[in-house]
């Protein structure tokens, strides 16, 4: 009877935590569309969440393309395939590892400090203090993230893209004695239009993922220092798997008919 | 300034509930503000205060109960309705809540860069007067709020609550965390602010010498529900033993603390 009850109320804590993110997100995106823009608050959230993750995100590509080309080659090398490596890293790059591989760093980086600031932010009561300055929090803190997060993760994963078949390359080339040229025609030849703009589809829908749940949770967070450490690990977990799981959605949806 | 019986009250609660959950923090509170009154509620720790303020600027929706800004019903408001009662208040929070990521001076002139859209160079210069006026240097207006003590973050936080001339202040424990001399400052500018101005204030406080230094009238908030009002100089005489036990400071009365003896 305890085990039923408990997962009675386990159930019932879970629709009251969906009601209250889609409440959120409603909330959010109606003052997302409508004035005023606070443009100063999107241009520093542009320059936050694009500029300053570049690093991060270009070394995790540069890495991922030159292991990528690593493995491909002692695996393809079993049955001389490895005249589709070219292909086989730029296609994973920009359909695959390319978003998620962003996705998650930034998850890391921009989710956890996202909540780590709005619920330092709510327990200080200066989300309230900007209420009583005339001033909407949605407005305010919330859509300018959204808005900079669904906009720059597009642009941070087209260079990390460009940093992952380069990195491709320079193993292919410099370590597993490629032509470059070769290397490079193979890598244009079967990329497609599509494989490049599904990715940056996914990245606009992590970059939106990461910003929600960082700012859902700092934005509800309570008690004081602990709190907002709930907070920040409940941004950085939710948005990872969420990322994960849109990223299967996402590709049935994109690929299924290919 | 006593209150006028004829004139319209600036605030009137009447009945306001509030609960989170299975706990009922306002029990149905009664209250009325005068225009250009100074009225002080007090009450200890986890009596509702702070619920009631923020219930009044519209951060928390009372669910029952009416609060009648100018004689105007102000629960449930929504939209530019809300914005433009919003745009009567000024509040001076218990921990200053100034924005760390800005300078004291755009933490002051942010309602008026943001909300009442004034040049950013006008504003300063209104920012940096205003901080005069409550004693801080023009070179303050510089720093960021980590670099000041808790008394000039209160005199800051002042700053801005006032600076926009709203109708209605709240301060919101304005003496808590400070010595009795800075405590006694920044009740000094309280009083000047809210007589020169002419500006309704609701105070929640559980410091006395706060209490009878600002307060035109007192109130006391006691399990969500008022249960003494009058003039300050009647407190010492209320005939109510909730109101001695407070006001006394005394463990021993009718307000048991609920404290687990080990």
């Amino acid at each position: 009877m305890n085990f039923l009850a408990l997962i009675g109320r386990t159930f019932l804590h879970f629709l009251q935590a969906t009601g209250q993110f889609i409440w959120f997100l409603g909330t959010t995106l109606c003052h997302t569309f409508r004035r005023p823009w606070y443009w100063g608050q999107i241009g520093k959230q542009v320059i936050d969440i694009g500029y300053y993750s570049l690093p991060v995100v270009g070394l995790t590509a540069l890495f991922t393309g030159m292991v990528l080309a690593l493995q491909s080659h002692s695996g393809f090398s079993r049955f001389d395939a490895e005249s589709a490596i070219p292909t086989v890293v730029v296609l994973s790059i920009t359909r695959e590892l390319g978003p998620v591989m962003a996705g998650l760093m930034v998850a890391g980086r921009i989710g956890a400090a996202i909540a780590a600031e709005l619920g330092t932010m709510r327990v200080t009561e200066q989300i309230d203090a900007l209420t009583t300055l005339s001033t909407n929090p949605y407005k305010y803190l919330i859509a300018p993230r959204l808005l900079a997060a669904t906009f720059m993760m597009p642009v941070l994963v087209l260079i990390s893209d460009i940093i992952g078949v380069f990195g491709g390359f320079l193993v292919s080339v410099y370590r597993l004695e490629f032509n470059a040229s070769n290397y490079l025609h193979q890598t244009w030849e079967y990329l497609e239009f599509t494989d490049v703009t599904s990715g940056l589809w996914k990245a606009a829908t992590f970059g939106a993922i990461v910003a929600m749940m960082g700012c859902y949770n700092g934005f509800n967070s309570k008690g004081g220092a602990q709190g907002v450490g709930a907070a920040t690990t409940n941004a950085v977990v939710s948005a990872s798997i969420l990322i994960l799981i849109s990223n299967y959605l996402l590709t049935g949806s994109l690929f299924a008919t290919k | 300034m006593p209150q006028s019986k004829a004139a319209t009250p600036k605030m009137e609660l009447k009945d306001v509930a509030k609960s989170f959950g299975d706990k009922h923090v306002l029990r149905g509170v009664t209250l009325s503000v005068a225009p250009q009154e100074s009225m002080v509620v007090i009450g200890g720790s986890g009596t509702g205060k702070s619920v009631l303020l923020k219930s009044i600027l519209s951060i928390l929706k009372p669910e029952e109960g009416s609060i009648k800004i100018d004689g105007e019903e102000t629960v449930g408001l929504r939209g530019a309705r809300r914005d433009e009662h919003l745009a009567k208040f000024g509040m001076l929070f218990q921990g200053s809540a100034l924005f760390d990521s800005l300078t004291v001076w755009q933490n002051v002139a942010f309602k008026l860069i943001q909300a009442q859209h004034m040049p950013r160079k006008q504003a300063k210069e209104k920012a940096i007067e205003t901080l005069a006026s409550v004693g801080l240097a023009t070179d303050v207006g510089e720093l960021y709020p980590a670099e000041l003590s808790g008394g000039m973050q209160k005199r800051v936080a002042l700053a801005r609550a006032i600076v926009s001339s709203p109708e209605i202040v709240f301060f919101d424990e304005p003496t808590t965390g400070l010595d009795p001399i800075m405590a006694d400052v920044i009740n000094e500018l309280i009083v000047k602010c809210v007589k020169e101005r002419g500006i309704t204030a609701l105070s929640i406080t559980h410091d006395m010498a706060s209490a009878r230094k600002i307060a035109d009238r007192i109130a006391m908030l006691h399990e969500g529900q008022i249960i003494w009002e009058g003039h300050h100089s009647e407190i010492d005489s209320s005939g109510n033993a909730y109101v001695d036990q407070f006001i006394h400071g005394r463990a021993e009365g009718p307000i048991k603390m609920q404290v687990r003896h080990l």
